[in-house]
């Protein structure tokens, strides 16, 4: 057990030493949420009338945090993917060490990562007028939800890494999931213009009842984008520590059992 | 004592359809090197995926320095190196990032982690480029580093996949000389190999595979001499190619086989130089001088054309691993 644990940190610390050799990783993967921010703050923030103080930016941050987070499934699933191409998988496999370790160094070496662009990203939204009220220990709690939820979405990233034979289609995968479950959301608008079918799709979907969590414990009134009294809407924070073991419970099995099988295509 | 064994072991791909081992068993006696000899898609890749525990096979034995390769992969794993035909290092690392993060995860101390690197690194005259990033090194440098790693334990049993595949004649050079080093340092070495030439040069004893079957086995001279002795090799101008042929024919008693373009004259012989000095002599009392003219034993290529019916180094390019199963080459 030991072992275990100091074999995922060695395989994480590995990922840290990446970005200290290449620092550009780290520099560009902390541009694209803050551009979004910036984008959304100013393009469409002048023209979305929220009818709560503070305007949009309010709502707008939790959305992209819990956008970034969320993406955090592409970035497991394109590094692992280009681990097996490079035949460092088949390495860790005939080394002596915990079956999982690989795996979970990998998704703890993302969480890491999205520690620091959470951070950013939070103060380039302070400077940008986003004034969360709900006091230190609740802003907290909301920022653990987000890493928590990074975790969790890190793990279907594991599997799909493994399983497509290359870099490429990994990111496109990825995008091709992701994408559209943080804009089918209540994340960046009100849900309630979206056709009925989609309504009920957003109102389920776990980026929205992340992004909802988010806003209550950052001390919004979670009005915006909640199709009023269901049940995900009514209890987005229980709701979303469902979603996160339901993920962890399905896919860190499915994971780990994929790479003790896996084997370059 | 066996170092390795392998036993009927059988390996199918797509639900059976594909045969990439069929019933293969070979053995390494410790401390020797054997190499495994075949073309692409032969079974090479895959039975050493299976002997370094990556790959379980669909039946069949194994074991590695008497350990149960199937009931006991952990066990394995602590005394084996293996080394790929892709050089498997973390390219963004330098080298010496990579063997300290080998080293570790051999749960070996941070001291001894880092004493093992320098010393390999040293070993394998790459302590200069140790604090450069790998993507920054040559072909050849990848693999000694990636042999540099798979050699921190100092394992029992070494897997070499491929190991000079890729490589340009001097990277594959200096490869050999680090291989020959090892194996005098008494290490028990199981080399893959579709290059004839190297499996000359480093095996005691060579396994010719194909489709998922050791077909020969035995030392690179046994398996020459199974082909067939010594032949007498003759080339002379245009002119004088049927007045050679008779001569070779006297000396030789047997078949001569003649090659218009390259105007060679071959048969093969039975007494060696004895056969060599009465043709040069013969030839010269008819005043024939001969541009070539020499006793040639069978080469490998000669061994694996006589065995398998095609020629080794056709490259199955279009037909993968998975795939080209038990499609024929040409003959």
């Amino acid at each position: 057990m030991m072992n275990a644990i100091s074999d995922a940190l060695i395989i994480t610390k590995r990922q840290l030493l990446q970005l200290a050799r290449v620092p550009e990783v780290l520099i560009f993967s902390t541009i694209q949420p803050v551009m979004f921010v910036l984008l959304f703050r100013y393009v469409f923030g002048g023209s979305i009338d929220t009818g709560q103080p503070g305007g949009y930016v309010q709502l707008l941050m939790p959305g992209i945090f819990v956008q970034t987070v969320a993406f955090t499934l592409a970035a497991t699933a394109v590094g692992l993917s280009a681990d097996m191409q490079k035949g460092l998988i088949d390495r860790f496999r005939s080394l002596p060490i915990s079956r999982s370790a690989v795996v979970f160094g990998r998704t703890l070496g993302d969480g890491v990562l999205n520690i620091v662009v959470l951070v950013v990203m939070g103060i380039t939204g302070f400077l940008v007028g986003w004034r969360p009220t709900s006091g230190a220990l609740k802003i907290f709690l909301g920022f653990v939800f987000l890493f928590v939820f990074g975790f969790a979405m890190s793990w279907i990233g594991v599997l799909i890494g493994l399983s497509v034979r290359e870099e490429r289609v990994a990111q496109n995968v990825t995008f091709i999931a992701v994408f559209p479950l943080t804009f089918l959301s209540n994340a960046f608008a009100p849900t309630t213009g979206m056709p009925k079918p989609l309504q009920y799709f957003a109102e389920w979907n776990p980026v929205s009842t992340m992004v909802a969590g988010c806003r209550e414990l950052f001390g919004l009134k979670n009005e915006f984008g909640a199709t009023a009294g269901s049940f995900p809407s009514e209890n987005p924070l229980l709701m979303s520590i469902v979603y996160m073991i339901l993920i962890m419970a399905v896919f860190v099995p499915l994971s780990v059992r994929k790479y003790n099988n896996a084997s370059k295509k | 004592m066996k170092a390795v064994i392998a036993e009927n072991l059988i390996k199918t791909y797509n639900k059976g359809s594909v045969r990439a081992l069929d019933g293969l068993n070979l053995d390494v006696e410790e401390g020797t090197v054997l190499g495994v000899l075949g073309p692409n898609g032969a079974g090479k890749t895959t039975t050493v995926r299976i002997l370094a525990t990556l790959l379980s096979p669909d039946s069949g034995h194994a074991s590695v320095a008497g350990i149960d390769v199937l009931k006991h992969p952990d066990e394995v794993r602590k005394i084996i190196g293996l080394s790929g035909q892709y050089a498997a290092v973390d390219e963004t690392l330098t080298g010496w990032d990579n063997l300290i993060m080998f080293g570790r995860l051999y749960h070996l101390s941070a001291k001894a982690a880092r004493e093992r690197a320098i010393e390999l690194l040293e070993q394998f005259s790459l302590s200069d480029a140790a604090k450069r990033p790998i993507r920054t090194y040559s072909g050849g440098m990848r693999r000694r580093l990636d042999l540099a790693a798979s050699l921190i334990i100092r394992p029992k049993v070494l897997f070499l996949d491929e190991p000079t595949t890729g490589l340009d004649p001097r990277g594959r050079q200096d490869m050999w000389g680090v291989i020959d080093d090892l194996v005098k340092g008494g290490v028990t070495l199981l080399l893959t190999t579709q290059y004839l030439e190297e499996a000359d040069h480093l095996a005691d004893e060579i396994a010719v595979i194909d489709h998922g079957r050791v077909i020969a086995r035995g030392t690179s001279d046994s398996l020459k001499k199974q082909v067939g002795g010594e032949r007498l090799e003759i080339v002379v101008e245009n002119a004088n190619v049927a007045a050679t042929k008779e001569i070779v024919a006297k000396v030789s008693g047997s078949a001569v086989n003649v090659d218009e373009g390259l105007r060679q004259i071959s048969a093969p012989v039975t007494t060696g130089s004895k056969a060599l000095i009465e043709a040069a002599k013969m030839l010269d009392e008819a005043g024939i001088h001969p541009l070539d003219i020499g006793l040639k034993r069978p080469s490998l290529d000669d061994v694996f054309l006589s065995l398998t019916g095609h020629v080794a180094e056709e490259k199955i390019a279009e037909v993968s691993d998975a795939t080209s199963g038990r499609k024929k080459g040409k003959k």
